[in-house]
């Protein structure tokens, strides 16, 4: 879907602008948003790019850095944290060979922490892109990163 | 149809489908057509029972059993045990609070839920079916005030009822309604606010999964009592399958007619539309939500004007949480009066709790108002899972942290306010001794220092002051005066921060230094001594370079 496609999917109109960002994202391989995109779309909504970076900034969900194919979200909530998702985000930084905000060198995953995931009943929990996984141990999020490096592979 | 002697309601809900509902149900469908029982066994999707830990759960009506912990070997046992012979599959059953099965009888029904009233529906009904939520009295509530009332009536019972918000800060609802009814306006607005991002708080998002359309009642009746034709519902961007679930719902309740123009033919029209959020907890501020869903950057509001003179798009908007919203449509359908003779006098009716932490049953649980954390833990919790009670956190990471003083204390507004603490979100957070309290303060900074919008100077720079403290506090290296300048700028924020948020921290600490003063002050080392500051800014630029 082109930028002026999504637009006009939701309607041109500064109220929409969170829900074409997350559009526009949603589309690119790399889950990011790109300057070139935002200056396209800049156009089409008559707002400064200031204005839409600005705002696409202030959103966790939003990133402007190029991310990998899949994000890993581990939530890092109190919650979360008294079962242990400490030692899952050790486990899951030695599995990757990467830190928070990072992208691993194959383009695979991006590793970012998160607030409460609303899943608090299977502490500790992480979300990778739409699919949340709970209960987690350090053993169970490597067969997880496992299975999807073998089924991208 | 009529043959279906037998309903497998299986809950679909953010906990169950991480341990593999989807499959299971799919399972169940395939092994029931296998066996050619497809006109005798129905199987339905329906929301969330309330366990949160006990994987995939399936209730089974009308004989009102409760499979946990299913598998897929456990799926043909099941069928042909259960559905074929009639025999009780018992290696899976469920103990504890389960779903009695569903009598006719309305009253009969509330009675048997435990006076259930938010999530009477909710592991009963399936929620992508209008069908089934207007078989079970819905939408009768919206009918009532549409056909009988006018909108000052429909204030006054809500006023009459006592309902106070359920968000967090327990404003009486009838008087919210009652600021924006009478400002005139072209166009006025409600907005439900399902932006629930405190940390352990899932109320709302299993209220909308498990029984969407009580909140579109609730919103209609609202637009109906302050004269708003629109509509919105924030809902976090997590949150899919509530956004996939209330799209669905929102489409068949226009198809039915109980959205749209001229509602059971009367002059009022209303109609709902989706925001979605982009993860940023101080839009569950409803200034910052409004700014939000006008697409800018979520940064809360000064106020007055209040949402209900000056709100989204500059007009009067009432914004209400997702649980106050679902408890409007039984209280128009059963009355004022009758809600108020539910819990306490000072905050009638049942609220809706999440309980988590060490404990062997965490979930969802709606009590009602008035019961004592003591009753909360060995009751619905199933009891401690290891080790003894040690603290518990009071509504989500921007509640109170009590110590074991607190365990009797009946848990609503008032008797919390006068003992000094606020009931918060609806998150309970049970800790062992396991936890150490100062990392555990470290982590609930971490997140508000990473959660403040940067509006305000007080919270920008506060937050970074507080999780330092916290951090030196956790590592053992604080120094002597740390545990004072924590209190004193936790309550320099509370008075002087332009928003909750800033003024959330304030919480957690002070009443962590009320219960437990000697573990925070094992964190101090009192050799430590702090680096001199610069004075000045000469001082400033030479540390600089």
């Amino acid at each position: 879907m082109s930028i002026a496609e999504i637009v006009d999917k939701h309607g041109n109109h500064r109220e929409n602008l969170l829900n074409i960002l997350h559009d526009i994202q949603d589309f690119t391989a790399d889950n990011s948003l790109h300057q070139n995109d935002l200056q396209q779309l800049s156009q089409i909504m008559c707002l400064p790019v200031s204005e839409i970076v600005g705002t696409a900034s202030f959103y966790t969900m939003f990133s402007l850095q190029p991310r990998g194919r899949h994000v890993i979200r581990l939530c890092e909530s109190p919650p979360c944290y008294i079962k242990g998702a400490d030692n899952i985000l050790r486990a899951l930084e030695q599995k990757l060979g990467v830190k928070v905000g990072q992208t691993t060198q194959d383009h695979m995953f991006t590793l970012e922490t998160t607030s409460c995931l609303g899943v608090c009943g299977v502490a500790p929990a992480m979300m990778i892109d739409e699919v949340v996984y709970g209960n987690l141990t350090e053993a169970k999020v490597k067969t997880i990163i496992d299975e999807m490096m073998r089924q991208s592979a | 149809m009529s043959r279906t002697r037998i309903f497998v309601l299986i809950a679909i809900d953010a906990n169950t489908v991480i341990a593999g509902a989807r499959e299971i149900k799919n399972c169940f469908s395939a092994e029931i057509g296998r066996l050619g029982l497809s006109d005798e066994v129905q199987v339905i999707e329906t929301g969330s029972f309330g366990p949160a830990d006990a994987g995939v759960l399936a209730a089974v009506q009308p004989d009102g059993l409760v499979y946990g912990n299913l598998t897929m070997d456990d799926v043909p046992r099941i069928v042909a045990e259960h559905f074929v012979k009639g025999r009780v599959y018992q290696r899976r059953l469920l103990e504890g609070e389960v779903p009695p099965p569903a009598p006719d009888d309305a009253d009969a029904r509330h009675t048997q839920r435990h006076g259930r009233i938010v999530l009477e529906n909710c592991g009963r009904i399936d929620p992508e079916r209008i069908e089934e939520y207007i078989a079970n009295d819905g939408y009768l509530g919206l009918g009532r005030v549409l056909t009988e009332m006018t909108p000052t009536q429909v204030i006054d019972e809500i006023k009459t009822s006592g309902l106070r918000g359920r968000g967090g800060a327990g404003f009486p609802t009838g008087l919210k309604w009652a600021f924006c009814a009478p400002v005139k306006a072209r166009e006025k607005y409600v907005i439900c606010n399902a932006d629930e991002g405190e940390p352990g708080t899932f109320k709302d998002r299993l209220i909308m999964e498990g029984d969407p359309h009580k909140v579109l009642e609730g919103m209609a009746i609202c637009g109906y009592a302050i004269g708003a034709a629109r509509g919105y519902i924030y809902i976090r961007g997590e949150y899919r399958l509530s956004i996939d679930r209330m799209q669905r719902a929102i489409e068949q309740a226009r198809k039915f007619g109980m959205l749209g123009r001229k509602l059971f033919g009367s002059d009022f029209n209303f109609n709902v539309e989706i925001r979605k959020g982009a993860g940023a907890y101080v839009c569950g501020e409803e200034t910052a939500l409004i700014e939000s869903m006008e697409g800018k950057r979520g940064l809360p509001r000064l106020k007055p004007p209040f949402p209900a003179q000056v709100g989204f798009r500059g007009r009067p908007t009432n914004v209400n949480n997702v649980e106050t919203l679902a408890n409007v449509p039984v209280i128009m359908r059963r009355g004022g009066e009758w809600f108020r003779g539910l819990g306490t006098p000072g905050t009638p009716g049942t609220k809706v709790y999440t309980i988590l932490g060490h404990i062997r049953r965490p979930g969802l649980i709606e009590v009602p108002t008035g019961v004592t954390l003591r009753e909360i833990i060995n009751e619905y919790g199933g009891g401690m899972q290891a080790g003894s009670f040690h603290m518990a956190q009071l509504g989500g990471t921007a509640g109170d942290i009590l110590g074991a003083e607190m365990l009797d204390v009946p848990l609503d507004y008032d008797a919390l306010q006068k003992v000094g603490h606020v009931l918060g979100s609806g998150a309970i957070l049970i800790m062992n001794e396991t936890v150490n309290l100062r990392d555990f303060l470290h982590v609930c900074l971490r997140f508000f220092y990473h959660e403040s919008c940067g509006r305000c100077n007080p919270c920008r720079n506060g937050m970074r002051v507080l999780r330092d403290i916290t951090g030196r506090l956790k590592d053992g290296c604080a120094y002597r005066d740390d545990p004072l300048l924590m209190q004193e700028v936790a309550l320099m924020l509370k008075s002087s921060a332009f928003c909750p948020l800033g003024q959330s921290p304030a919480a957690p600490i002070m009443s962590a230094w009320r219960y437990f003063r000697d573990e925070i002050m094992l964190g101090v080392d009192a050799q430590a001594v702090r680096p001199r500051q610069p004075r000045n800014r000469r001082e400033t630029l030479q540390a600089a370079v």
